[in-house]
């Protein structure tokens, strides 16, 4: 007696989403299974890698980062690296500069940036800005304007400010946002909503419902991902069936194990070794949760996890 | 199928006899279907009763002991696939490569990685004996036994593996070496030594016929290699084999498994630990790694413990004094709740600050902030108990205390009931703690 398939294929599927214009562009979702299992049914698109680059530079003193940017001074060249990288789908670029308790860079900087970038790949582009909610909102809604015709991303409109952004960034000027909201369904699905209620088609936009590095409260991002992806499927929630696009280099490279130098823990190894470890193991749990897109920024991660989403198809 | 109450009720003697310590027999029968109580508590019924009632509300996917003393682990067990369902209840365990020629030096890699993480200890559960000959075979087993971890016997020689027993069965190991062709032969050792039998196959409807065949000979004790031929089909592998067990009550296919990544990524240790991240996360029980550095345990080990922990249950870190940045007793004081999220995220960006800090942790329950506030956990009252008590005037010279932003109600009572001290107040969200504690400084 042969083992009994039961391959769990949904009516129900994610909607698709395409990022830039043109040869190069990507679309994500579509999915009609749970995620990466492709042996209940073959999966219609890939699940996207965007590679992140800041207006703040590379981080030179990690020396993988260093090599492999190296020769490129300027951000256009940083930017054709990026695109270059084997595994990448896509350019993120991270204005940091732009935080008010930071660098505060200012708006028109920011674009002249952001056009710089934009001219310089022909891949599509995502843009995250400085998570303050003012700054972001007048940040995406002119940098919208700016990229107009171009079928950017921005990430991520929230609760406090999805009205204006996406009034000028999707209507007006016909570029995609991500809705963020704070790793739970309810506050995600409400986003959703209001954004839908707008008028915003549900074909321009993604979610960001929360991440979390392995081991910082990852729990509640799994559980999220979990239950998002089974009422986008099992119920046919269609207010929950946005692909998810999760920023996985921005928390990874943010904790303990990424930061403290191999001075004060020798035993510890590498920096760049923990970092980029931390990386991989964070963007491989938010892909087997659901994710459609990931946010990193180690040529080694996007290697690694290019590769196991090609070995998983 | 799981069975009703009713269905269960109906072979119960209906007495009331209350001896099972429910008031009736029905109250019985609606516990046992739930599982909460094992139909063994009735004293009356028949052996056919509990022999029919026990098969059908066994659980799903067998539950094993695995390992001898500090090095015993319960695999398997699982009754949901998705922990937000329940829980999962038995964590994966990693174990390691170990082979004739690398033994000496990976063994004291491998005991360098043993670390305390929220309550937890964090070292490599189990070594995976690789097989050359029978004679070295048995050589590597004398030199890893005895080390307080499990051992996984990977071999497929009748003899090599019979003569490995005679020197570990004492302490429990699983046998992982039946395959299609030398099952039953396999079955006779695994019974004669008392261990667990691994079982591989070159793919999953061979795996389920082999198992099949296995239960037939009344072996159970088993666990499922999903390994394959590739990536792909390790993961199909895993999921269909617990989607099964779970999902469709196809008892064969419930027990715990596992998984080889060093076969599915030689050599490639960043590819090891994105398969290792998505067997922990689909389905793995027992995880093999080619080596395991501190930069893959760190966050396999963390990312493990946030899958596994339950979600009914918040996660605590113990209470006490945290010294951040290389703090001294002239260095200021910050506190927050225990709830371990919050200290993470808090202490993260603490030490992203670069300014010591004495972070002092008191019980509130396990609970956010605010919550923690609300349930009066974290109070004016619990934060000056907890000085007291941990004799922080004496410890500490510094008399500044930093609140969480969201407690800042908490400011003036504190002030009455520690004088002497200044309260400072901290920003409502701790992305701003880096630049306060810059300005703060």
């Amino acid at each position: 007696m042969a083992f009994k398939r039961t391959p769990q294929v949904f009516s129900a599927s994610i909607n698709e989403v395409t990022l830039g214009t043109g040869e190069k562009a990507v679309t994500i979702g579509g999915g009609n299974t749970m995620p990466l299992y492709s042996f209940d049914a073959p999966p219609k698109h890939k699940v996207a890698i965007g590679v992140e680059i800041t207006d703040t530079g590379v981080d030179k003193t990690l020396p993988g980062m260093a090599a492999y940017y190296e020769g490129a001074e300027t951000l256009t060249d940083i930017a054709k690296r990026a695109a270059e990288m084997p595994g990448a789908d896509f350019v993120v670029l991270a204005l940091d500069g732009a935080d008010p308790n930071g660098d505060n860079r200012p708006v028109d900087e920011c674009i002249a940036i952001a056009k710089e970038v934009a001219d310089a790949i022909d891949v599509p582009l995502a843009i995250t800005g400085s998570k303050n909610v003012e700054k972001d909102t007048e940040l995406f809604s002119k940098l919208a304007e700016a990229l107009q015709g171009r079928n950017v991303l921005f990430v991520s409109a929230r609760e406090e400010n999805y009205k204006t952004i996406a009034a000028s960034a999707v209507m007006a000027y016909g570029n995609k946002i991500s809705a963020e909201s704070a790793v739970d369904i309810n506050l995600a699905k409400q986003l959703n909503v209001l954004l839908t209620q707008m008028g915003i088609q549900p074909t321009s936009f993604v979610m960001n419902v929360g991440s979390a590095a392995a081991g910082y409260g990852y729990d509640y991002v799994a559980s999220t991902l979990d239950r998002v992806r089974d009422a986008a499927l099992t119920q046919n929630d269609a207010m929950l069936q946005m692909p998810i696009i999760t920023p996985v280099a921005s928390e990874a490279w943010n904790v303990k194990e990424s930061i403290v130098s191999e001075e004060d823990f020798p035993e510890w190894g590498s920096r760049e070794s923990r970092g980029v470890s931390m990386e991989i193991c964070t963007a491989a749990s938010v892909i087997a949760g659901g994710s459609d897109a990931v946010i990193l920024r180690h040529p080694e991660s996007v290697k690694t996890i290019s590769g196991m989403i090609a070995g998983l198809m | 199928m799981a069975l009703k109450g009713l269905d269960i009720f109906k072979l119960t003697p209906k007495t009331n006899c209350k001896e099972c310590g429910n008031p009736t027999c029905m109250a019985f029968a609606m516990k046992v279907a739930q599982g909460a109580i094992p139909v063994e508590k009735c004293p009356h019924m028949s052996a056919e009763a509990i022999a029919q009632l026990s098969e059908a509300t066994a659980p799903p996917m067998k539950s094993l002991k695995v390992g001898a003393g500090e090095a015993e682990h319960t695999l398997g067990g699982e009754t949901v696939l998705f922990r937000h369902e329940k829980t999962f209840v038995s964590e994966n365990l990693f174990a390691v490569c170990v082979c004739k020629g690398c033994v000496d030096a990976k063994l004291p890699e491998i005991e360098k990685i043993d670390y305390e993480r929220i309550g937890e200890r964090m070292h490599v559960e189990a070594l995976n004996l690789e097989y050359s000959d029978k004679d070295s075979y048995v050589e590597l087993v004398k030199k890893v036994s005895g080390k307080g971890r499990l051992l996984i016997l990977e071999v497929q020689d009748a003899e090599a593996a019979e003569a490995a027993l005679e020197v570990c069965a004492a302490e429990k190991p699983i046998l992982n070496g039946a395959t299609p062709e030398n099952y039953a032969q396999f079955v006779e050792i695994a019974k004669k030594y008392g261990v667990v039998l691994g079982v591989g196959a070159p793919d999953l409807d061979q795996l389920y016929d082999t198992a099949a065949a296995i239960e037939g000979l009344g072996y159970k004790d088993l666990v499922l290699d999903v390994t394959g031929a590739s990536m792909k089909d390790a993961f199909a592998g895993a999921v269909q084999v617990r989607r099964a067990a779970l999902k469709n009550t196809d008892r064969t296919f419930g027990y715990p498994s596992i998984v080889n990544v060093k076969k599915l990524a030689k050599g490639d240790a960043n590819m090891q630990t994105a398969l290792a991240t998505l067997f922990v996360v689909k389905y793995g029980s027992i995880i093999v790694m080619e080596d395991m550095s501190y930069a893959q345990a760190l966050p396999l080990y963390g990312l493990r413990q946030n899958i596994y922990t339950d979600p009914q249950k918040p996660m605590k870190v113990a209470p006490g004094i945290y010294p951040l940045n290389g703090a001294d007793e002239n260095s200021v004081c910050a506190t927050t709740v225990d709830f371990a999220l919050t200290y993470f995220v808090v202490s993260g960006e603490l030490e992203r600050s670069g300014v010591p800090v004495n972070f002092l942790i008191s019980d509130a329950g396990g609970y956010s902030v605010l919550t923690a506030w609300a349930a009066g956990k974290f109070s004016a009252g619990s934060i000056s108990k907890f000085i007291k008590e941990y004799d922080i005037e004496n410890k500490i010279k510094s008399r500044t205390l930093i609140i969480p932003g969201k407690a800042a109600v908490l400011k003036g009572e504190l002030e009455e009931r520690l004088p002497g001290w200044t309260i400072v107040v901290a920003p409502n969200e701790a992305t701003n703690l880096v630049k306060f504690m810059k300005d703060f400084k």
